[in-house]
């Protein structure tokens, strides 16, 4: 046990005393701990949030040890550098790590995870510092990770919320990233990952993946990413994932795809973005399904023809056709990329004549006979009503 | 020439084509706003409507209105007054008449469902774009003696600045599109008072984020107080030149 008026008034020596497996209890209070590693298998348990101060002088935790857990502390003041990626708790080479209902504050990275397995992320808030973009570090970083569950934590302030590069297998779920300078998650290399319910919301540039295969995605919501660069979710180079259930809404573009073939997206939900979807023409592949797509500014937008990527069931709020066999599919296609969209991708100064009449007047007339938007990009089977998800 | 604004005022209102232009905004207007819960999206709908009928009816209605009142006009040119301060009557009557049509018709209902910035500069937009093609009637109506002909290059006047300036815009951009625009695009939205009341508007309802680094330049630009008051100031060029030229012509006209 360790407080302030105990025997043991330090956690440096406490873990000097503690054998593998025991529990180190630290009371209320503050206690310094400048770059202190746990080398041994023990669980650290803070009661009423004991505050560890690393009194921005290096890292505050390092566990290096298995079956390590930590609940209940609250870590602050770590180093901040370019050089080295000082961390709040950062985790290297150890299994069956638990971080449980810590709080963070003013730590240059939140939590670090490096070649570690089977850990687990819970209930953590971490709140960046507030130095701008470049200098400060990622919520949650993963590096050559397996494994590892990221659940309930709340991420703000910070480069990017989540941060994972050759992380595996791993499963993030309910979290909330908001108000981070960059990214509210971000990945690279990161295969087989699985995305359940987070909330991404008000990021200086929304969710961007990149290079990764197997990718799950659902009942995510992916909201207010708006400005001159951001998106609610950006893929680049994704393949073979599956992206159900998610929500997009106020974002100025819902999703834009790069590179990313085999992907289906169904029952998503996009209202209210400035555009939905971006699709460029180096996507192949790609299934869109049962999505609502409402009170966007522009469906969709993409560069060129697209190739084997299909459109079905969805439902087009700027839908104008008819249903004569009433089986609730609208009979004739439906092009979500209008001319206009199209003439920005090409000319970004035409943007000068956004609604204007004339506007309108090109856009009807192409959509009575098409001839320059893509023959590929459209809904053979457009929904007449919106589709319950 | 106040007089001669209030027997304008008096006349007009005994027409009662304002009475059904202004119901006409009233009912689009409170249509709009109960369509949509979101107000800033029936905010835009209700500026497409307005960038299409208000210049339309503005100069229509005061090409027609002046050639009617031209007796009137004939007797008031006989009487010791000056003839500019005739023509500004007729300015300053028709004016006041299709503002105030305006403000009953979309003022009322955008102070009721959405009285912030964006509904106040839709507002002004709305006047400017009003008074602008009011002067641009009477220029064209000063021009030609025919009725017949001045309401047609009224109309030809609309249709110009509503679809055929951003037809040729659209092809200046297509045929440079490979040089640097930036400037010139401010420049192109100068020269015609629907695009740079549209555009107003439009930097005004956080759209400019979509409009990707095009939009961040408008933005710097048109939302900074230089870029302010110089959209005012150009918008009052478009008020005060075309009406110069008809007094110009006015005065030294025959009569």
């Amino acid at each position: 046990m360790v407080c302030p008026d105990c025997k043991v008034k330090q956690l440096t020596e406490a873990l000097d005393l503690a054998a593998d497996y025991d529990t180190i209890l630290i009371k209320k209070g503050i206690y310094s701990s400048v770059n202190t590693e746990i080398k041994k298998q023990v669980v650290i348990m803070g009661e009423n949030y004991p505050i560890i101060d690393g009194q921005e002088k290096d890292e505050v935790l390092v566990v290096k040890a298995d079956n390590v857990t930590l609940s209940g502390l609250w870590v602050k003041n770590s180093k901040r550098g370019s050089m080295k990626d000082y961390a709040g708790i950062r985790v290297v080479d150890s299994r069956n790590v638990k971080i449980i209902n810590c709080k963070l504050e003013n730590t240059f990275f939140g939590i670090y995870l490096a070649n570690s397995k089977n850990c687990l992320i819970s209930g953590n808030h971490s709140k960046g510092a507030n130095y701008g973009k470049s200098d400060t570090g990622n919520g949650v970083q993963l590096w050559k990770c397996d494994s590892i569950t990221i659940e309930n934590n709340h991420m703000e302030g910070h480069r990017d919320g989540i941060y994972f590069e050759f992380a595996h297998f791993c499963l993030i779920e309910k979290n909330l990233c908001e108000k981070n300078f960059r990214y509210g998650l971000h990945f690279m290399f990161s295969d087989s990952d699985i995305y359940r319910q987070n909330t991404f919301q008000n990021n200086g540039t929304g969710v961007a993946v990149m290079y990764t295969k197997n990718v799950e995605m659902y009942d995510n919501i992916f909201r207010n990413n708006w400005g001159d660069a951001a998106y609610g979710l950006l893929l680049k180079d994704i393949s073979n994932s599956i992206i159900e259930r998610n929500t997009f809404t106020n974002n100025t573009v819902g999703v834009t795809m790069e590179g990313s073939n085999r992907i289906t997206f169904s029952k998503n939900n996009f209202a209210s973005n400035g555009y939905a979807l971006k699709v460029m023409a180096n996507c192949i592949g790609d299934t869109f399904m049962y999505n609502n797509f409402t009170a966007n500014t522009f469906d969709a937008a993409t560069n060129g023809e697209l190739r084997e990527n299909s459109f079905k069931y969805n439902y087009w709020d700027k839908y104008e056709g008819y249903d004569l066999n009433r089986d609730k599919i609208g009979d004739i296609p439906f092009r979500p990329v209008s001319l206009y969209s199209m003439i920005i991708e090409q000319m970004p100064y035409a943007v000068m004549l956004l609604r204007s009449f004339t506007v309108e007047i090109l856009n009807r007339a192409e959509k009575s006979i098409p001839g320059i938007v893509p023959e590929t990009f459209q809904d053979y089977e457009p929904m007449m009503k919106p589709n319950v998800l | 020439m106040f007089k001669i604004a209030k027997y304008v005022m008096y006349d007009i209102l005994r027409s009662k084509v304002l009475i059904a232009y202004s119901l006409f905004l009233l009912l689009v207007s409170f249509s709009l706003f109960s369509m949509e819960e979101n107000s800033s999206k029936s905010l835009i709908s209700l500026m497409s409507v307005v960038m299409i009928i208000v210049p339309l009816v503005s100069i229509i209605f005061s090409t027609t209105y002046f050639y009617n009142a031209y007796q009137f006009i004939e007797l008031l040119v006989a009487q010791p007054i000056s003839r500019s301060s005739i023509l500004l009557g007729e300015f300053l009557g028709v004016s006041v008449s299709l503002l105030t049509a305006l403000l009953i018709g979309v003022g009322i209902p955008v102070l009721i469902y959405a009285p912030d910035s964006t509904g106040f500069v839709l507002m002004i937009s709305g006047f400017a774009l009003t008074l602008s093609f009011i002067s641009l009637a009477f220029f064209s109506s000063v021009a030609m003696r025919d009725k017949a002909k001045g309401i047609g290059m009224s109309l030809m006047l609309w249709f110009y600045f509503s679809v055929i300036y951003d037809g040729l815009v659209l092809g200046i951009l297509f045929s440079f599109n490979e040089y640097p625009l930036e400037k010139a695009v401010i420049a192109l939205a100068s020269f015609n008072p629907i695009d740079l009341g549209r555009i107003i508007i439009l930097m005004k309802m956080d759209i400019s984020a979509l409009m990707g680094l095009t939009g961040a330049v408008y933005k710097q630009f048109f939302g900074s107080s230089f870029g302010i008051i110089y959209s005012l100031s150009i918008m009052l060029m478009w008020i005060i030149t075309p009406l110069l030229i008809a007094l110009r012509i006015f005065k030294k006209k025959n009569l």
